[in-house]
C-alpha cells in the first residue's frame, strides 16, 4: 500500500473553540507536503491532532495511518507506528543526555535493544552532517539549548529515529540563514521513495532545496487549496488574502 | 546498594524484618529508672549518667512543638528506647551473627566498603555491631569509632564536643535523645589530614515499638577534610517506631566536611532528627540529603558559620507518598563577614502526601559581605498532594547579598506529549520527568545512593519494570 496518511473531514477542538473545521489530506509514501497558512490558521493543531495530542479534541472525522484508523491511539503507540513530529517549541527535560534520550527512544520506537556502540557512530555521523557539537549530544536534553541548537536537535531526533512520516511544524522559523540550510539538508538525507514529510513553514528558503510535490494553503481550519510548487509563488507575492473568508 | 542491583532492587531489602531477637529490650516508657537501666546496661562513666539524667529532666519540662506535623501519635509509653542486639562489636563482617549481617549483606553494605568505602559502621538497633577502618587512615591519626567506644576512650574530647553544638534545651527530643542516646558514630580527622575515600555508617532498626537515638559526632580538624555517608532503613510495622538521633559537626578552620544522608525509614517511623554543624574561618560544610521514608519527619539541619569566610551548601530532595508528611528544610546562621550559604531543595509529593519546606536564614549584624542564595522547587504530582513553603528571613544587616526563588509546580503536559511523540509510554514519561527533575540532587549523592534514589523514584511511581535510562 501506497497511502501512508489519511485525513478525512476533521474537526478538532482546543477547549471550546472549534479549530479545524472538515480538513483532509493524503499523503503517499515518497511524498514531500508543504502547509502554509496564517497565524492561527491551526497548522500546529492538525500536527497535535496527528499526534493525538489529549488538549486536541477531535469531533468529527477520522486520521489514519497505512490504513489504520489511529483518532484515539494514545501518541506513544502513533509515534511507534512511525509517525514523528518536530515541534515548534521543544521541551526542555533535564536529567537525562541527548544521546541517552535518543538510545531510550529509539529502543521504544524499534521495540529491542539498541547496540550502544554502534548506535553512538550512527548519532555521531548525524550530528557531524548538521553541524552538531558532539558535547551537545552529552547536554540534557534541550537545557539551555538555543533556538537553533534545539531545532537542529529535533531534526537529528528524526533521522535517529527515522519515522515513516515526519511533521515539521515551522522547525526552520527563527533560524539563521546557515542554520535553515541544516535543516533542510537533515530533511533531504532523511528523504526517500517509502517515507514522507509534511512540512509546516512561513519560510520560503528552506522549501527552495526540497523536492515539493504538494503544498496546502490552510485557513480557517480547512484547506483551502492544494496546488504543486507554484502556489509558494504566489502566496510570497499575494498572501493568504484571497482565501480568508472570515477575518478572525 | 551496589550497581549490579540496579534491576532487583526493591522494597524488599528493606522491608525484610528479622525476628524482635535481642540480648535485651528495655521496658517500654521513659523515666528516670529506665535511663539509670540504659546508663548501667552500657556500664557508662558516672559523668554521661549525669547528663542523661539532666536531659530527662528537661525533657520532662519542655513541651511538644506547637508547630508542624501532627504527633499526637506518638506516646513514649508505647515504646522501648533501648534494644541490645545479640552481637558484640565486631571488627569482621563473619563475626557478626548470620541473621544481622545477612540485613546489612542486602542492604550492600559489606559490598559497598569493598569498592567505595574507606570505613564502615553498622548499627542494628540500639548498638553498633560492625565498626572498621582503612590502616593507612588509622595510621594517620584519624578515628573512627562507635560512640560507646569515644566515650570510654576519648573521654576529654567527648565531654568538651558532646550535646555542646546541639544544646539539650534546643527541643524535647534533643532532651529525649540525649537521655536515652545509644549507638552512632565517633570521627576524629587530625589537622590537614584529607580523607579522600568515604566513610559510611548505616542504622539499622528492626525492633517494634522501639526507638533509635545514635549520636554521630564528627570533628573535622583545621585544614582537614572529609566525606561522610549516613544511611538509614526499617522494616515497616503497625505501630510507631521512634528516630531521634543527633549529629554534631565540627568543621574546624580550612577544614572540608560533606555530609550525605539517605533517609528511607519505613512509613511507620517518626523522624525527629537534629543535625548541626559548627563552621570555622574559611571551612565548608555541604549538606546532601535525600529523604524517601517515615510517616512523619522533622529535620531542619543547621550550619553556624561562627568563622570569617565560612560556608556552606544544602542540597537536598525530599519525596513523600502515601500517609507521609515530611516537614524538612535548612537553617542557616552567618556569624561572620565574608560568610555565604546556598540552598537548593527540591520536594516531591504525591499520592496525598506532604512536603513542607521550612527554613531559616538569619544573617547576623556582624556578618557584613556575606551571600546567601535559596531555592526551592517543588513538584506535586496529582491534585490530591500538598508542598508548602514556610521560610523565615531574619536579615539583620543591610551589607548582604540575598536572593530567594520558590517554585511550586506540577508535570506539565505539553512534556509528557513531547516524551510521548518520541515513543515513550506516559509511565515512562513520567518517571523520566520525576528524574529529571531530581537530578541536580541526585548527582551530588554517592554514586550508589544515587542508584538507590532512582530506584526508589521508579518505586514510588509503582512502576511494574524498572528502567534505567542512561545505561
Ligand atoms: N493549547 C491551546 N490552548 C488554547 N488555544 C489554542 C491552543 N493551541 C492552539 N490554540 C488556538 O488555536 C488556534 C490555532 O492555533 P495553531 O494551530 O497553533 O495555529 P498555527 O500553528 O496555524 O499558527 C489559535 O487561535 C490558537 O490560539
Ligand atoms: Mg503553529
Amino acid at each position: 500500500m501506497n497511502n501512508l496518511l489519511n485525513i478525512d473531514n476533521l474537526y478538532v477542538k482546543v477547549g471550546e473553540k472549534e479549530i479545524l473545521k472538515g480538513l483532509s489530506l493524503q499523503i503517499n509514501k515518497g511524498e514531500t507536503h508543504v502547509i502554509m497558512g496564517p497565524n492561527g490558521a491551526g497548522k500546529s493543531t492538525l500536527a497535535n491532532a496527528i499526534l493525538n495530542n489529549p488538549e486536541y479534541k477531535k469531533t468529527d472525522g477520522n486520521v489514519e495511518f497505512e490504513g489504520e484508523n489511529i483518532n484515539n491511539l494514545s501518541t506513544d503507540k502513533i509515534a511507534r507506528k512511525g509517525v514523528f513530529m518536530s515541534f515548534q517549541l521543544p521541551q526542555e527535560i533535564p536529567g537525562i543526555s541527548v544521546l541517552n534520550f535518543l538510545k531510550f527512544a529509539k529502543g521504544k520506537i524499534e521495540n529491542k535493544p539498541v547496540k550502544i556502540f554502534e548506535f553512538r557512530d550512527t548519532v555521531n555521523k548525524y550530528a557531524e552532517e548538521l553541524n552538531i557539537n558532539p558535547k551537545m549530544l552529552e547536554r540534557n536534553l534541550n537545557v539551555g539549548f538555543s533556538g537553533g541548537e534545539k531545532k537542529k536537535n529535533e531534526i537529528l531526533q528524526m533521522l535517529v529515529l527515522n519515522p515513516k512520516l515526519a511533521i515539521l511544524d515551522e522547525t526552520d522559523s527563527g533560524l539563521d540563514v546557515d542554520a535553515v540550510k541544516t535543516v533542510s539538508k537533515g530533511i533531504g538525507m532523511y528523504k526517500n521513495n517509502d517515507n514522507a514529510v509534511l512540512v509546516i513553514t512561513h519560510n520560503m528558503r528552506i522549501l527552495e532545496s526540497l523536492n515539493v510535490d504538494y503544498v496546502h494553503i490552510l485557513v480557517d481550519g480547512k484547506i483551502a487549496k492544494t496546488g504543486g510548487p507554484e502556489l509558494i509563488k504566489e502566496i510570497e507575492k499575494e498572501g493568504f488574502k484571497k482565501y480568508k473568508t472570515t477575518e478572525p | 546498594m551496589s550497581k549490579t542491583k540496579i534491576d532487583e532492587i526493591n522494597r524488599n531489602v528493606y522491608d525484610i524484618k528479622n525476628a524482635d531477637n535481642y540480648d535485651f529490650k528495655m521496658e517500654k516508657g521513659l523515666n528516670k529508672q529506665i535511663v539509670e537501666e540504659i546508663s548501667k546496661q552500657k556500664n557508662e562513666p558516672e559523668w554521661m549518667k549525669k547528663i542523661r539524667l539532666n536531659a530527662l529532666e528537661t525533657y520532662n519540662n519542655l513541651e511538644l512543638p506547637t508547630w508542624g506535623p501532627d504527633l499526637s501519635d506518638l506516646n513514649m509509653d508505647d515504646l522501648a528506647t533501648y534494644v541490645r542486639p545479640k552481637s558484640k562489636l565486631n571488627e569482621n563482617w563473619e563475626d557478626v551473627p548470620e541473621e544481622i549481617r545477612q540485613t546489612f549483606d542486602r542492604l550492600g553494605i559489606p559490598e559497598a566498603e569493598k569498592k567505595s568505602l574507606s570505613g564502615v559502621g553498622a548499627q542494628y538497633d540500639s548498638e553498633v555491631v560492625y565498626h572498621s577502618i582503612k590502616e593507612d587512615l588509622l595510621k594517620q591519626g584519624v578515628i573512627y569509632t562507635d560512640m560507646e567506644t569515644a566515650v570510654r576512650d576519648y573521654p576529654e574530647i567527648v565531654k568538651e564536643h558532646f550535646m555542646k553544638c546541639v544544646p539539650v534545651t534546643d527541643h524535647k527530643f534533643v532532651a529525649l535523645h540525649a537521655a536515652v542516646w545509644s549507638g552512632g558514630s565517633f570521627v576524629y580527622v587530625p589537622k590537614n589530614v584529607k580523607v579522600d575515600i568515604p566513610l559510611q555508617s548505616y542504622f539499622r532498626l528492626n525492633s517494634p515499638e522501639s526507638g533509635q537515638f545514635e549520636h554521630t559526632l564528627i570533628i573535622v580538624d583545621e585544614g582537614a577534610s572529609l566525606h561522610f555517608i549516613e544511611g538509614c532503613s526499617a522494616p515497616k510495622y503497625n505501630k510507631v517506631n521512634l528516630h531521634a538521633g543527633c549529629v554534631e559537626l565540627y568543621v574546624k578552620d580550612n577544614a572540608y566536611l560533606r555530609y550525605s544522608t539517605i533517609e528511607n525509614w519505613s512509613k511507620n517511623m517518626m523522624n525527629l532528627n537534629t543535625k548541626k554543624a559548627i563552621v570555622g574561618k574559611n571551612a565548608q560544610m555541604d549538606w546532601v540529603t535525600g529523604s524517601f521514608g517515615s510517616r512523619v519527619s522533622m529535620l531542619y539541619p543547621l550550619s553556624i558559620l561562627n568563622g570569617e569566610g565560612a560556608k556552606t551548601e544544602y542540597t537536598g530532595i525530599t519525596f513523600a507518598g502515601k500517609d507521609q508528611n515530611l516537614d524538612t528544610g535548612f537553617k542557616v546562621i552567618h556569624n561572620a563577614e565574608h560568610t555565604s550559604s546556598v540552598i537548593n531543595s527540591k520536594s516531591i509529593s504525591k499520592d496525598g502526601g506532604a512536603c513542607t519546606y521550612r527554613a531559616l536564614v538569619r544573617v547576623n549584624k556582624n556578618a557584613k559581605k556575606s551571600k546567601c542564595s535559596v531555592s526551592c522547587e517543588s513538584l506535586m504530582l496529582d491534585d490530591i498532594s500538598r508542598s508548602d513553603t514556610i521560610p523565615v528571613n531574619d536579615i539583620r544587616t543591610n551589607d548582604v547579598e540575598f536572593s530567594h526563588e520558590a517554585k511550586i509546580g506540577k508535570i506539565s503536559d505539553k512534556e509528557i506529549f513531547y516524551l510521548m511523540s518520541r515513543g515513550l509510554s506516559e509511565e515512562d514519561s513520567r518517571a523520566m520527568i520525576v528524574r529529571g527533575f531530581a537530578y541536580p540532587i541526585s548527582k551530588e549523592l554517592p554514586v550508589e545512593y544515587a542508584v538507590e534514589m532512582n530506584n526508589l523514584i521508579n518505586l514510588e511511581l509503582e512502576r511494574k519494570h524498572r528502567i534505567n535510562f542512561n545505561d
